[in-house]
């Protein structure tokens, strides 16, 4: 009984102003001006809703996440930033250059890490803009709605095991990752990420061959990616190709200008700030999202005792959840959710409630609370990169 | 649930060397599907397809929020200067006339 969300064939031109094609495709409607997002099947990938083609950048419908704590591979959100992107990897090619100020260069090929010891964890990777598409005012960038996320079970080599094969040298200050990847001209940036030696020397910090106990999609970094557990997507580094060693912190683009918060209260500044010292963004913020409504929803049945269901999911950047909440009066009051199995403090944690509630409209909120104490608040940051959104999220459901 | 637990029960006898990972493939190829969005046609759109469109598609451009001309004039010249675009002053303003007509504050 839930609100369609999507409309069908010719509707689409009308609907999606900006999104044409000559072939007949689904919508999905969008929640913020300009978000009407037409639904594609990439390659290995059930249809997505597609942000930008070149490079791909792909949504998850948030309607996914209802259907298990983990996002499986065909429906794992895409974001690359250039467009010079392998459309064919050679697997049993593939090496990872491990270099630097290092005692021993490395060159490491798939066979290799499925040598070294295995480990997995199961973790949520996040844009760093995701849900940008509701900052008010609005940020130019990917206009995220909030499915630039998902969560997945990550099997590989801890990235600690690689670097001490190759020994850290004297001095070393920062591991730099880079991938397959590149510009389509030379003078653009190669995109790549760096973390400090003792964040990079984590416990939880993978190099996974696998996803979901499967090969990893061409589009989410066959054959190799980064996994840093409680960070931000971007250091996620795809089609994992070279392992840096610096004696320095990075000072290119993409860590020295690009992906940077306000170092201010919860990184957040008015619109016309400006002088304000930066930070490289890092950790997630808490987060809670109700995974079956959306907001708008109309439920036309009734369940015999009156108790409406409400589900979702949280997590944040890597304490794990602590609580989540519900109300059902916009905010008013809160009641405890159930929080359900535990897949780790780096996954979504799926939570659940069943208030009586009476035939009507209601605005349902959650509210999740980290290990750590951090939690959600009505008021939401803004930064000029669109990045660390949390604030409390809300749904307008008629209940029959 | 009874069936998970079965499966469960039987993987569990399965010798260790079959639950070596899964094997991954030697290689993968594939082919992209058409772009679904394009610049709408218009006094300048041509020169955003010259130039745009080398390193990237015309999303990055028609999904975005209304920009007025000086938030438009900041996106190409953020192109040239930090992705090393090589559009010409007369392209950039080209391009700006256009991008603020088709998808600034007043679109048509």
């Amino acid at each position: 009984m839930r609100r369609s969300a999507f409309l069908a064939g010719s509707a689409a031109a009308a609907v999606g102003a900006n999104a044409v094609s000559a072939s007949a495709q689904e919508i999905v409607r969008g929640v913020f001006a300009n978000g009407d997002r037409p639904l594609v099947a990439y390659p290995q990938k059930r249809p997505l809703m597609v942000l930008t083609s070149r490079p791909p950048q792909l949504e998850t419908p948030f309607r996914v996440f209802d259907s298990g704590v983990l996002t499986p591979n065909d429906a794992f959100f895409v974001r690359w930033h250039n467009a010079n992107i392998p459309t064919e990897v050679d697997a049993t090619a593939h090496r990872i250059a491990v270099t630097g100020a290092v005692n021993t260069p490395l060159s490491l090929s798939l066979d290799d890490l499925q040598r070294m010891p295995a480990v997995d964890v199961v973790a949520v990777n996040q844009c760093s803009g995701n849900s940008r598409g509701f900052f008010t005012p609005r940020i130019p960038g990917g206009q995220w709605a909030n499915g630039a996320m998902g969560n997945a079970r990550w099997t590989g080599v801890r990235l600690r095991d690689i670097l001490d094969r190759a020994g850290l040298a004297a001095g070393a200050k920062q591991v730099q990752f880079d991938g397959l990847d590149g510009p389509v001209l030379p003078a653009a940036p190669d995109f790549k990420k760096s973390l400090d030696v003792d964040v990079a020397r984590g416990s939880d910090v993978v190099v996974a061959y696998l996803m979901n106990g499967e090969p990893l999609p061409l589009l989410n970094g066959f054959p190799v990616r980064l996994v840093v557990p409680g960070w931000f997507a971007t250091y996620w580094v795809k089609m994992l190709s070279a392992i840096t060693v610096l004696d320095h912190a990075d000072d290119q683009y993409w860590m020295k200008t690009a992906y940077r918060i306000p170092a201010t209260p919860n990184h957040s500044v008015a619109p016309a700030d400006s002088g304000y010292p930066t930070i490289p963004i890092n950790t997630m913020v808490v987060r809670s999202f109700i995974t079956n409504y959306a907001d708008g929803d109309v439920v036309a049945q009734r369940p015999p005792d009156g108790k409406r269901p409400i589900r979702g999911i949280a997590f944040d950047g890597g304490s794990g959840i602590k609580s989540v909440e519900v109300s059902t009066d916009g905010g008013a009051t809160w009641m405890p959710a159930a929080l359900e199995q535990d897949y780790g403090k780096y996954a979504f944690r799926r939570w659940n409630a069943a208030p009586a509630l009476p035939a009507g409209q209601h605005v349902l909120a959650c509210r999740a609370t980290a290990n750590d104490g951090s939690t959600q608040t009505t008021t939401p940051v803004w930064n000029p990169g669109g990045y660390l959104r949390n604030s409390i999220e809300r749904y307008t459901v008629t209940f029959g | 649930m009874r069936k998970q637990l079965a499966i469960a029960a039987a993987a569990a006898l399965i010798p260790l060397a079959a639950l070596a990972a899964p094997q991954i493939p030697p290689k993968v190829s594939v082919t992209m599907p058409p772009d679904p969005y394009a610049f709408k046609a218009g006094p300048g759109s041509a020169a955003a397809m010259g130039n745009c469109l080398t390193c990237h598609s015309a999303a990055y451009v028609v999904t975005q929020p209304p920009l007025d001309r000086a938030r438009w004039d900041a996106e190409v010249t953020k192109m040239r200067k930090a992705y090393g675009a090589p559009v010409s002053d007369a392209d950039q303003e080209t391009i700006v006339d256009y991008l603020t007509a088709t998808y600034g504050p007043k679109q048509p």
